[in-house]
C-alpha cells in the first residue's frame, strides 16, 4: 500500500495549512477555557486566544519546557478529567523528577493514525511480522510501536528487550520480517546472533528495523545495511508529544511530520527567532490534536531542520531532517551555532583520523579561537611531515566547510584522547566573555 | 648489485610536541635492551616525527606499538662522508647533479668518520650512484 490515509497525506499544502490554522485556533480556545496552566500562561504573556489570526501568530504564544511537566508533577498539567482518560505513560526521572503523561481514547486514536501513515510509508503492513523489541510497560516504545503496527494488520511478536538469544530463535522460527528496537540493540542482535552461529542477513528474513529512540548516524545505517542485510528507518517522537510518531518514508530523507497532528518550528535557540526551511535549530512542536496532556511551543531540546520541498513519496507533509544533537550541546563559535555532533558526523567521513576529538574553545582578542583535537589513525601515519600537514589541513578543510567556522586541528597520537561511557564531555571553553 | 643491502630500516614514530615522549621511547629501548645508533627529531606545528636507526629495529617496532605508538618502518641509506670542510658537499652535489631529492637527513660525526643518513626520493639510484663514486655505504647487516 503506498499511503494509509491518502486523503490526508497527500492532501495540498495550501488545504493543509488551512486545516492546521482550524485546528490551532480550536485548541488555543479549548486550553485557554479549560487548561489552568496554559490560561494563566496565556495570561501573563498578555495574550488571548482572539490575538491568533494566522499559523504565524503561533509565535505570540509562551514557550513550555519540560520543567513545566516537572514542576507539576504528577497531573497539574492534564487537562481532561481521570475518567477521560484511558492510559497513562510515565517518563523515566533520570536527569530529574518523573513526567506523567495521560491519554484520552482520541489521543491513542491519533498516536496510532500517526504510526500507521509512518510505518506504511517504510513500506510495512499486512503480512509483515513485525518484532517489537522497545520496552514494553510506562516507556512509550513497545506499547506505541504495538498498536501502530496491529492497525496496519502486521502480525506483532511483542518481544520488548533482554534474552536477546531467545530473540533471535523467534525471529527465525516465526519468520519476522521487520524490527523496531534502538539501533545499539539492532548491533547488538548482529553480535549475539554471530556467536549463536546465525547470520541475520542469511539465516533470517529480516529485512526493515525501525530503529530510534537514541542517536545515531548515517554511518551507522550503512553498517547496519553491511552486517545484517537490513534496511534501518529513522524514527522520532517523545513521551511528551505521545511517543514514537513518524518515521522515514521509503526515500529515507528525513521523517514525515503529520501536519493535522503537529505544528513545528525551528527556532534558533539563542534568540529564539524563527530559522528558514533548511537551517538547523531547536525543534519546537505544537501537537494540534492532543486532549489529556496539551503541548503548545514545546521546546523539545532536539536540534534539526526542518524540509519542505516536496517528497518523491507524494506526501504533501514537510520532513524533519535526523535529530543532529541536543540544543544543550551547543556552542557559539564567532557567532555561529556549532554541535559537537556535527564534528562526530565530518569525522567519520575520514579514514586518516578515528572518531575520537575533543574541542577546545579560547578567545584571542577578540576572536574564538576553536581547536579540534583528533587522532591520527595507524594507518595514516606518513614518516613524512608534509604528509602529516597535509592530513591536517584536509581534516580543517572538512571541518570548516561542515561547520562553516574557521578550526584549527591538531593531531595527537592514537589512544590519548578521553573515552567517555555514557554523556561525552568533549568541550573545553577557556573563553573569558 | 644488490641495494637492499643498504636500505637501512629507520624507524619512525608520530609524537605530540610535549614534554616526556623522547623519555618514553628511549625507556622503552633501554627496556628492551636495543641500541639507539642515531636519531633525529623533526618538528612541526604541534607535532612531531621522532627518527631512529636502531640495532633491532623489528623489538623496537614490536615494543614501541604495543605502547600505543604509530610507528613505521622507513628505508634510508647511511653513508661514510669525510669529517673535514667539503666533506657534505662532496656527497650532496653528486646527488643534486644526478637530480636525486634529499627529502630530509641527519648526521652525527663518530672518533674516525662522520656519517651522514639520507632519505631520497630515489633509493636505488642514490645507492648505485654514491657506490659508483667509490663511496662507503653502511650495510644493513652490519648495524641491525
Amino acid at each position: 500500500m503506498r499511503c494509509w490515509d491518502p486523503r490526508i497525506e497527500e492532501m495540498p499544502v495550501s488545504e493543509l495549512k488551512r486545516l492546521q490554522f482550524k485546528l490551532l485556533k480550536t485548541l488555543i480556545y479549548r486550553v485557554y477555557s479549560f487548561s489552568t496552566f496554559y490560561h494563566t500562561r496565556m495570561k501573563e504573556a498578555g495574550v488571548h486566544p482572539d490575538d491568533i489570526n494566522s499559523l504565524e501568530d503561533i509565535t505570540k504564544l509562551p514557550f513550555m519546557h519540560k520543567k513545566d511537566l516537572r514542576d507539576t508533577y504528577p497531573d497539574g498539567m492534564i487537562m481532561s478529567e481521570q475518567e477521560e482518560l484511558v492510559r497513562y505513560h510515565v517518563s523515566s526521572g533520570t536527569t530529574g523528577k518523573s513526567t506523567v503523561v495521560g491519554y484520552t481514547k482520541n489521543d491513542i486514536y491519533h498516536w496510532q493514525e500517526s504510526l500507521a501513515r509512518a510505518l506504511t510509508s517504510a513500506g510495512l503492513g499486512r503480512g509483515d511480522v513485525i518484532q517489537v523489541s522497545y520496552g514494553y510497560g510506562l516507556f512509550t516504545g513497545g506499547l506505541g510501536l504495538h498498536y501502530g503496527a496491529e492497525r496496519i494488520g502486521a502480525t506483532v511478536l511483542p518481544t520488548s528487550v533482554g534474552n536477546t538469544e531467545r530473540q533471535i530463535e523467534l525471529m527465525q522460527d516465526l519468520k519476522v520480517t521487520a524490527i523496531a528496537c534502538t539501533p545499539s540493540y539492532l548491533l547488538h542482535i548482529g553480535e549475539v546472533a554471530e556467536k549463536m552461529g546465525v547470520s541475520i542477513k542469511d539465516d533470517t528474513i529480516l529485512r526493515k528495523a525501525i530503529v530510534g529512540a537514541e542517536p545515531w548516524s548515517e554511518q551507522m545505517r550503512i553498517r547496519i545495511k553491511e552486517s545484517l542485510g537490513v534496511d534501518a528507518y529513522d524514527i522520532y517522537g517523545t513521551s511528551e508529544l505521545s511517543g514514537p510518531l513518524f518515521c522515514e518514508c521509503e526515500f529515507q530523507q528525513g521523517f514525515h511530520v503529520w501536519s493535522d497532528l503537529i505544528y513545528p518550528e525551528i527556532l534558533d535557540p539563542e534568540t529564539q527567532e524563527p530559522l528558514p526551511p533548511g537551517e538547523r535549530g531547536e525543534l519546537v512542536v505544537t501537537m494540534l490534536q492532543k486532549e489529556g496532556l496539551p503541548i503548545i511551543r514545546y521546546r523539545t531540546g532536539d536540534v534539526t531542520a526542518l524540509r519542505e520541498e516536496p517528497c518523491p513519496c507524494g506526501r504533501t507533509h514537510p520532513r524533519l531532517e535526523r535529530l543532529s544533537g541536543r540544543v544543550d550541546d551547543m556552542l557559539i563559535v564567532r557567532g555561529i551555532n556549532v554541535f559537537p555532533s556535527q564534528i562526530e558526523h565530518a569525522l567519520l567521513g575520514i579514514p586518516e583520523v578515528a572518531e575520537h576529538f575533543m574541542i577546545e574553545l579560547d578567545r584571542k582578542g577578540a576572536l574564538d579561537e576553536m581547536l579540534v583535537k583528533v587522532e591520527l589513525a595507524k594507518e595514516a601515519f606518513s614518516d613524512k611531515i608534509s604528509d602529516l600537514m597535509r592530513t591536517r589541513r584536509h581534516v580543517e578543510k572538512v571541518l570548516k566547510s561542515a561547520l562553516n567556522v574557521q578550526v584549527s586541528v591538531e593531531l595527537t597520537e592514537p589512544g590519548t584522547l578521553p573515552r567517555f561511557e555514557g554523556k561525552a564531555k568533549r568541550v573545553i571553553d577557556r573563553r573569558r566573555i | 648489485m644488490n641495494c637492499e643491502h643498504y636500505m637501512i630500516r629507520q624507524i619512525s614514530l608520530f609524537s605530540e610536541n610535549k614534554p616526556g615522549r623522547l623519555a618514553a621511547l628511549a625507556k622503552a629501548c633501554q627496556e628492551e635492551n636495543v641500541n639507539i645508533l642515531a636519531f633525529s627529531i623533526a618538528e612541526a606545528d604541534g607535532f612531531g616525527v621522532i627518527r631512529a636507526l636502531v640495532d633491532k629495529p623489528d623489538v623496537a617496532y614490536k615494543k614501541l606499538t604495543s605502547m600505543g605508538f604509530n610507528v613505521a618502518f622507513t628505508h634510508v641509506i647511511a653513508v661514510e662522508m669525510k669529517d673535514e670542510p667539503g666533506g657534505l658537499y662532496e656527497i650532496a652535489s653528486k646527488l643534486s647533479d644526478a637530480g636525486i631529492n634529499i627529502e630530509y637527513s641527519y648526521a652525527f660525526s663518530g672518533k674516525s668518520k662522520a656519517i651522514l643518513i639520507l632519505r631520497v626520493d630515489q633509493v636505488e639510484e642514490a645507492i648505485r650512484l654514491l657506490i659508483s663514486h667509490k663511496f662507503n655505504l653502511i650495510a644493513t647487516d652490519s648495524i641491525q
